[in-house]
């Protein structure tokens, strides 16, 4: 087990920088999530962290060792890919045993390693088998195999969960959390689903074009997005971003289309600010037209059993902002108009030239 | 298709039996010469029911040739077929396998240029390059030699080309969970490429090893003596002269002999062959 140290990490390809500067320091039997959009550079970045790629600028370090220039082999890490990239021609159990052969383990040695990792993984019926024989989640859980075997420092995982059906996913975010419990690995795992960033990781990162956007737990990341982006891509439905410029002392934001919508509490010393107000959908919650602060035309529903998803548009003719609502019940809105009111802590305010988050404290 | 129509059943068979026919008619005369003595081939017609000489005739051409023309013995010219057959597919497969594993996986300077290199010698057929190589081998004193027999065919594009697609359809990720399990290059070549193309060394061995076996112009350069002779080379050597002074039913005889390992290694190999296609291990 090993901590991992990220410190002004470049990457470019010919003169396109790709990575532009990522720092992050990953404790001891932390899990972290990288977390972004496909082409973010988070894949590029674990590669890096693995030693497939080269580190153009900074240095990663492993347990306290520059590893810029090791090979993979050499710097006690374990990968798990994408495609599982298992041995086709090896049963189960060489899949398992090669890394160990060729580190000159003695037999016995190897034996007790692949038999421990099948039992965690439920394996052990398995281990005669080709991985063609195997559905996706065995050779899944095969992949892991052969990365516990090893007993690394540092695992890394490559969007391991993309390639199984819904179901399977859910099991195997259980199997892993288990997992990584049972050993208390140091983990960097890559994804671009939001869901599996949220409930696996201890710490997140979001990436953007090759930014760190934020670094935090998935709560933080949640609760105070540092920027629009962030904001945007964390939480299903998106949270809503209404740009306006605030006036009338701070307690109103006019937003396009000539909509008004209504801050909880005023905010004077931002008085004529141009800027974006963010609400999460699940934050909005239905009122009289009295007390309410926005009033989207509505567009359609969708009913999710538990929840209702309410999607409209602010504005003369529904050309303002769009606005989506999570309403707990059956709350079968009318068509037409949505009073919507939501509390001061659940407002999020965003410069409208940078997109970074605005503290309103 | 599962139409059940009787006279469409009927006629695709006839065609095809009739197919089958023609194509094997010339066989048969051939094996029903072989076992003939040279007057009654010579008669007209000629007998198509096999005659009582097979022994006779095969225990001739295998230890002593004939006695018009070559005399070499048909059961050395065996052995230097098998060689050529032999030695031809497996240098062929194992220097491509390896140049094609090179420019695959490596990067080296001016890698492309040299697979184009070698892409381009495709484009020239044997005969066109034959007069510099057989020139090459006489002033390296390998005529009349295995070596020179053999080496000028094993340096292969074709092989080489179809190597490099085979390789670049395994995934990447592959080559990079070698590298994470601690293999070194051709730690990853033996053991995960080379498993991995057994089926495509296979078919490969199979087409090569009939191309040697069935060499007729390069062998007929560079053998002269009749040691080196190889069976197909022997068959052109036996035929001197007129119609009339040449033993055919020898000939026939070794004309089968000549037949036969290249139909053995197919019926043999054929199993692996759709072995290989139908269970693609990747």
């Amino acid at each position: 087990m090993a901590k991992v140290e990220l410190r002004n990490v470049y990457k470019s390809y010919g003169t396109t920088e790709i990575i532009h500067g990522v720092s992050m320091d990953i404790a001891d039997g932390e899990f972290v999530v990288m977390v972004g959009p496909s082409g973010c550079g988070k894949s590029t970045l674990l590669r890096m962290i693995a030693g497939l790629e080269e580190i153009s600028g900074g240095d990663i370090a492993i347990d306290g060792r520059v590893v810029n220039n090791l090979e993979p082999k050499d710097r006690d890490i374990a990968m798990v890919f994408q495609q599982y990239a298992l041995y086709p021609h090896m049963s189960v159990h060489d899949n398992m045993a090669y890394g160990l052969k060729i580190r000159g383990l003695p037999k016995a040695e190897i034996e007790t390693r692949v038999q421990r990792a099948a039992e965690i993984l439920e394996l052990s019926k398995l281990l005669g088998r080709r991985p063609r024989e195997l559905s996706g989640g065995q050779r899944q859980r095969v992949a892991m195999g052969r990365a516990i075997v090893r007993e690394p420092k540092v695992f890394l995982f490559d969007e391991p969960l993309s390639n199984l059906d819904a179901k399977l996913r859910v099991q195997m975010r259980a199997e892993l959390q288990a997992l990584h419990k049972r050993l208390g690995t140091t983990t960097v795992f890559v994804t671009h689903d939001q869901v599996e960033a949220m409930t696996l990781a201890q710490r997140m990162m979001v990436m953007n074009a090759g930014h760190a956007e934020q670094i935090g737990a998935p709560l933080e990341v949640y609760g105070r997005p540092a920027s629009t982006f962030v904001a945007g891509f964390i939480g299903s439905p998106p949270m809503n971003l209404i740009p306006g410029t605030l006036a009338e002392g701070g307690a109103v934001l006019l937003a396009d289309a000539g909509a008004r919508v209504g801050l909880p509490a005023a905010l004077p010393k931002f008085d004529g600010r141009k800027l974006l107000l963010g609400v999460r959908p699940e934050h909005l919650e239905p009122c009289d037209e009295a007390a309410a602060l926005l009033v989207p035309d509505v567009d359609f529903i969708e009913l999710l059993g538990s929840d209702v998803l309410v999607y409209g548009h602010l504005g003369a003719d529904r050309k303002g902002a769009r606005v989506a609502a999570r309403l707990h019940g059956s709350m079968a809105a009318s068509d037409g108009h949505l009073a919507l009111r939501f509390t001061p802590k659940h407002m999020h305010l965003f410069d409208a030239e940078t997109g970074k988050r605005i503290e309103i404290e | 298709m599962v139409e059940h129509r009787p006279l469409l059943k009927f006629v695709s068979h006839a065609v095809l039996i009739l197919g089958a026919i023609i194509v094997a008619f010339p066989l048969y005369v051939t094996f029903v010469a072989s076992t003939l003595s040279l007057e009654e081939i010579l008669t007209v017609p000629m007998p198509l029911l096999p005659g009582n000489r097979f022994f006779e005739n095969y225990a001739q051409v295998l230890t002593a040739g004939t006695t018009t023309g070559s005399h070499a013995a048909v059961g050395s010219m065996l052995f230097n077929s098998m060689v050529m057959a032999l030695v031809v597919p497996l240098g062929k497969i194992s220097i491509s396998i390896i140049s094609a594993f090179a420019i695959v996986y490596f990067r080296f300077p001016m890698r492309n240029f040299f697979f184009w290199m070698i892409f381009v010698t495709l484009m020239l057929p044997v005969e066109v390059r034959i007069i510099p190589t057989f020139k090459v081998i006489a002033d390296l004193g390998l005529l009349n030699t295995y070596a020179g027999l053999t080496l000028p065919l094993i340096a292969s594009a074709t092989a080489t080309f179809l190597f490099r697609q085979f390789f670049m359809t395994i995934p990447d990720e592959l080559a990079e969970a070698a590298r994470m399990d601690g293999a070194g290059p051709m730690r990853f070549f033996f053991d995960v490429v080379l498993p991995l193309s057994k089926t495509t060394m296979a078919a490969l061995f199979v087409i090569q090893f009939i191309y040697g076996w069935n060499q007729y112009l390069w062998p007929l350069l560079v053998t002269s003596e009749e040691s080196m002779y190889t069976t197909v080379i022997g068959i052109k050597r036996m035929i001197v002269g007129s119609d009339a002074a040449n033993e055919w039913n020898l000939v026939m005889a070794t004309a089968v002999l000549a037949m036969l390992p290249p139909a053995l290694v197919v019926v043999l190999m054929q199993r692996w062959f759709v072995k290989g296609l139908v269970d693609t291990e990747k």
